[in-house]
């Protein structure tokens, strides 16, 4: 047995964009322990909700994350519309259900970018942002915001998304799509993709069902989690299956998300086909929210709970989240163990970490 | 798939235009919907306070006495809570950005007109 060491990864790595800490209990190169730390960026935002109005207060749920707000917005829009009781109309559902898919597909795309970079694979990673552009401009044209969309409001939708914008929407769509299916391929068959990430950081189902992995990183374990599947928003009527594969390894996680921008693009198309007429919003709200909900949505990392109570007053009592990187920090940690300090970065990258959200 | 999977991208990469804009030289891609900065007519306005109110990031000060509304910019989130709860829809989002700025002051300023005199109550009957 070899002399064990301590390295510290992080919070200031090259290769991850938000801080987060491990030491890794190294034996010669190999990881034989890793210890995660956290709480380096907290920014007490659960607290605000004592001090804003639960309608002004969706301005800094959806700002919890930077990359799947829009998720955050429609999750705390909802478990306030549960509280009160509000009837939400069918537009806003489809119109949040279109803009949380490509909220998913930006995402899914900039962690493709940045998994190709953590890889060394410049080319595949300028490419994987340039195609996640013109998602970022439709988003804009849509809502005003690229990444902040600002649209999902308690009761409903600001601001309505007329047909043809949606049409326009939908057909660009069409036209990138050939791109991100050769991205995919890329993905899933370029040797050096497969080199790098085949075989490293496996999880089986039983491991990752036991230590609570959720979104794109149990789906890479061939568990079918999927928030989605409970029908929230419009996915009910949308005919929705989770992509799942195999094998548990880091490659298996990067082809779940490639296989779900094509997915993600076949819940847009159907969803600007179904989409409904009528109002967006259920107009003025009266009164606050009284009692306790909890609600779930499938954000592109996983499942994101949020948690609200009030007491009838413009104020809420209490703002919890749970969000995804949490749930799969025990599942790293284990991923971890047995691989080689240089294949660290590329196991951290593949649970998709988001620090920022995680602390909030 | 073999080795040289990217080559085809590389080589159109390497002959084709740049993805990126030139600027500031080229203007940036905007939108009629874009959220660039918020701006006010301050003549309409009437103080009363609401877009500080619901201001999530408190970059908004309103006095009434004096008849001023300043944002700052430094603050501002671009959110459109202001906007949307203003009675008198006098603040509105433009798809602009403010440009950037090197040295204080960050806060716009902006000084309303004087009130206008108010009506004399008519004088009791006797």
């Amino acid at each position: 047995m070899g002399r064990q060491i301590v390295v510290p990864f992080g919070p200031q790595h090259p290769v991850l964009p938000e801080p987060i800490h491990l030491d890794l209990v190294l034996e010669d190169e190999v990881v034989v322990e890793a210890v995660p730390s956290i709480g380096y960026i907290h920014r007490g935002l659960e607290k605000l909700v004592e001090k804003r109005e639960y309608t002004d207060y969706i301005r800094i749920a959806e700002r919890i994350c930077g990359i799947c707000s829009f998720t955050h917005s429609v999750n705390y829009a909802e478990s306030v519309e549960k509280v009160m009781g509000l009837e939400v109309p069918a537009r806003a559902h489809y119109i949040r259900t279109i803009l949380m898919e490509y909220s998913r597909m930006h995402s899914h795309m900039l962690w493709l970018g940045l998994t190709a970079d953590a890889m060394g694979f410049e080319n595949l990673f300028m490419n994987s942002w340039r195609i996640r552009e013109a998602i970022l401009d439709d988003m804009e044209m849509a809502t005003g915001g690229r990444v902040i969309q600002g649209l999902c409001t308690v009761g409903g939708i600001r601001k309505d998304v007329p047909d043809e914008m949606l049409g326009q929407m939908s057909d660009h769509l069409k036209e990138i799509t050939p791109q991100m299916e050769e991205l995919c391929k890329i993905f899933s068959h370029d040797t050096s993709v497969r080199h790098r990430m085949r075989g490293l950081g496996v999880l089986t189902k039983e491991e990752m069902w036991e230590l609570g992995g959720v979104g794109p990183t149990a789906r890479g374990s061939n568990l079918p989690l999927d928030a989605r599947c409970t029908g929230y928003s419009a996915y009910d009527e949308l005919g929705f299956k989770p992509v799942v594969e195999k094998e548990g390894d880091c490659l298996a996680r990067c082809i779940v998300r490639a296989r779900e921008l094509m997915a993600a693009a076949d819940l847009v198309h159907a969803a600007v086909k179904k989409m409904p007429d009528g109002p967006v919003d259920v107009g003025k709200i009266k009164g606050g929210p009284d009692g306790e909900a909890f609600f779930f949505t499938e954000q592109p990392r996983g499942e994101v709970l949020h948690y609200v109570k009030g007491n009838g007053s413009k104020y809420l009592v209490r703002h919890r989240v749970r969000t995804p990187t949490f749930a799969n920090i025990p599942p790293l940690v284990k991923m971890l163990a047995g691989v080689d300090l240089a294949d660290v970065p590329v196991v951290v990258l593949t649970i998709d970490p988001c620090i920022g959200c995680m602390e909030r | 798939m073999g080795l040289f999977t990217m080559t085809k991208r590389a080589l159109a990469n390497v002959i084709g235009k740049p993805a990126t804009l030139m600027y500031p030289v080229k203007p940036a891609k905007q939108f009629e919907r874009s959220r660039g900065m918020l701006e006010i007519t301050i003549e309409d306005c009437i103080y009363c306070g609401l877009c500080s109110r619901h201001c999530p990031a408190d970059a908004i000060v309103v006095s009434k006495d004096d008849r001023t509304w300043q944002v700052d910019r430094l603050r501002c989130i671009i959110c459109a809570q202001c906007v949307d709860v203003c009675p008198k829809t006098c603040l509105r989002l433009v798809p602009e950005y403010k440009k950037s700025v090197a040295e204080p002051p960050f806060v716009d300023f902006f000084q309303g007109p004087p009130a206008p005199p108010k009506p004399e109550k008519k004088a009791k009957e006797e």
